[in-house]
């Protein structure tokens, strides 16, 4: 191991306190030392209901809640009142659906969403369309995983309004061409609705390099509390949407007959904030730029390099997506022959190494790639080669487990 | 979980399944799911006048526990009745949920061997799917 390596871990409780080899690292993230500790002192020293009160503890919670804001604009390159605060990508989706989808769409309008949305990029747009009498279009991947944008020319045209795609999927670990799908739908006057969850933690984002119109991501996959997420949207956009959830801390005027709303992004966030998880977030953020991008992509390249080598000279593992391995962002979605991914999850738990099984939340991904489930690793940069060895160490033994020859 | 748990038995069963095929006739047929871990059986029971299972089998796609469980619990309930088919699920289910007498693992024979699996929390919808499957389709 490196001294970096050791540095790393060593920020990790559980990691210290527990030999798990964890390899889900798309489901969730571990949690840093200093994360949980800027939770803990939020708490401690700062905590008031933010942007209520006028004294000084209310105040100082308001700071630390719009710090973390700041934060994340430049984490992505937005402007701060571009940033409004979720629970997780999920109810930043959800927002977008029922505060833009529902009150811009309607019957004969099209939705195009890509065939490797995880379900929450996808039934929300299901419902706007079951609700305004739109349609939902599917953009099918190649067989390895690819989103043609030659394709998605052929499905769009003066009908489609939204496009819904993933930054990178959750299954496949390809990284798609935003910048590339945005100039073809803003062609078309539609707006791209992408979902960073997957590629936040893992690489750098610019929402204006990738030209999105919304971008979204959870926290809790990039080291942050679960519980916070965060939804970007175009100022102009943002303006001219009628408000998600209604009640406190949203309004600017209340009196019986009228109301007028906060200005963005505060007339998203109804109700008392999430400062805690927000302050969490910020923490994370400062982690992810103290070790740096680079160094983070450079060791999640060279751990999916070892896994995916070795994976590929195993006879009876189909890898899906990709043959190649610089096309896996620290994701492989794989199949054991004769061995359903549920028993071969077991296995691996059994040997303590936390990989997933089952359909990943993209079920259409599955069926339009002709499989039922699939068994997911995932890796985060306190990962090591070791960990990866214990992997395949496993992997190998899986089907004589089985009782297959 | 044990390291031995996917014995012999159940390995067996799950390769060489003597009851995962189609058959004519079949009066009960009920499909079963398990939405989480995609689990799915669809069981095919043919019962006579008298009420006998006369023949079943299953088709579908899971992980080894669900279809070994499934292809045990038909060699066991084929040339019962619909009754005693019902009360050896009832044991089954609650061999996994709570627990049951020597005397009542005794009845289920082979099934016997699935009762480890109270102890895997993630894994007792898989063992249950086809027993569960069966007791509704009767009920
Ligand atoms: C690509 C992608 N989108 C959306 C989500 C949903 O994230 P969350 O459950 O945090 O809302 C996930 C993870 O589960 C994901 O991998």
């Amino acid at each position: 191991m490196t001294p970096a390596e050791n540095d790393i871990r060593a920020e990790f409780p559980l990691i210290n306190s527990n030999t798990v080899a964890y390899l889900d690292n798309a489901a969730t993230t571990q949690k840093p030392q200093c994360v949980l500790d800027a939770v803990n002192s939020y708490y401690v020293n700062s905590n008031a209901n933010p942007l209520r009160g006028l004294y000084d503890l209310s105040l100082k919670a308001t700071q630390a809640y719009e710090d973390a804001r700041n934060a994340v604009a430049e984490l992505i390159g937005a402007a701060s009142d571009e940033i409004v605060f979720t629970r997780n990508a999920t109810e930043s989706l959800n927002l977008i659906a029922y505060s833009y989808g529902l009150h811009n769409l309607r019957e004969g309008d099209e939705i195009i969403v890509s065939v490797a949305e995880h379900h929450s990029n996808f039934l929300p747009w299901k419902n706007v369309a079951e609700h305004t009498g739109a349609k939902v279009v599917y953009w099918d991947c190649e067989p390895d995983g690819y989103l043609n944008p030659d394709t998605l020319t052929g499905l769009i045209g003066d009908r489609t309004k939204l496009v819904a795609v993933t930054h990178v999927s959750n299954v496949l670990g390809r990284v798609n061409d935003i910048r590339k799908i945005a100039d073809i739908v803003h062609t078309h006057g539609a707006l791209v609705i992408c979902d960073g969850s997957q590629s936040v933690p893992h690489m750098k984002t610019d929402v204006h390099d990738l030209d999105a119109d919304f971008f979204v991501f959870s926290g809790h996959k990039m080291y942050a509390p679960m519980g916070i997420g965060v939804m970007y949207g175009r100022r102009k956009l943002l303006d001219a949407m009628p408000p998600f959830l209604y009640g406190g801390e949203m309004i600017e005027t209340v009196t019986k007959e009228r109301v007028t709303y906060a200005e963005v992004p505060h007339k998203f966030e109804a109700g008392t904030v999430n400062a805690g998880g927000a302050v969490g977030l910020h923490a994370a953020i400062d982690f992810v730029n103290r070790y740096g991008y680079e160094l983070i992509e450079s060791r999640e390249r060279e751990l999916t390099d070892h896994a995916f080598d070795a994976m590929s000279r195993m006879p009876y593992i189909t890898i899906i997506g990709s043959e190649k391995s610089d096309e896996h962002m620290g994701i492989i979605a794989f199949k054991v022959e004769g061995v359903h991914p549920h028993d071969v999850t077991a296995i691996f738990s059994d040997a303590n190494i936390a990989v997933r099984a089952g359909h990943h939340c993209a079920q259409p991904l599955h069926k339009h790639l002709g499989i039922m489930s699939s068994t997911r690793v995932s890796f985060a940069f306190y990962n090591t080669m070791e960990e990866v060895d214990r992997f395949l160490e496993v992997l190998e033994s899986i089907r004589s487990r089985m009782g297959i020859m | 979980m044990s390291e031995t748990f996917y014995n012999e038995i159940i390995n067996e069963h799950n390769l060489n399944p003597y009851h995962k095929h189609s058959i004519e006739g079949a009066n009960f047929t009920l499909e079963g799911v398990n939405p989480s871990c995609g689990d799915d059986i669809i069981l095919n029971l043919k019962v006579d006048e008298s009420g006998i299972i006369v023949d079943g089998a299953y088709e579908g796609d899971g992980c080894a526990i669900s279809q070994a469980s499934a292809d045990i619990m038909l060699d066991l309930v084929i040339g019962r009745s619909r009754d005693e088919a019902l009360h050896l699920a009832d044991i089954f289910m609650r061999m996994i949920k709570e627990g049951i007498t020597d005397e009542e693992k005794e009845e289920l024979e082979e099934a016997g061997i699935l009762e480890s699996v109270s102890h895997m929390p993630a894994r007792v919808k898989c063992a249950v799917l086809g027993w569960r499957t069966l007791t509704e389709m009767f009920e």
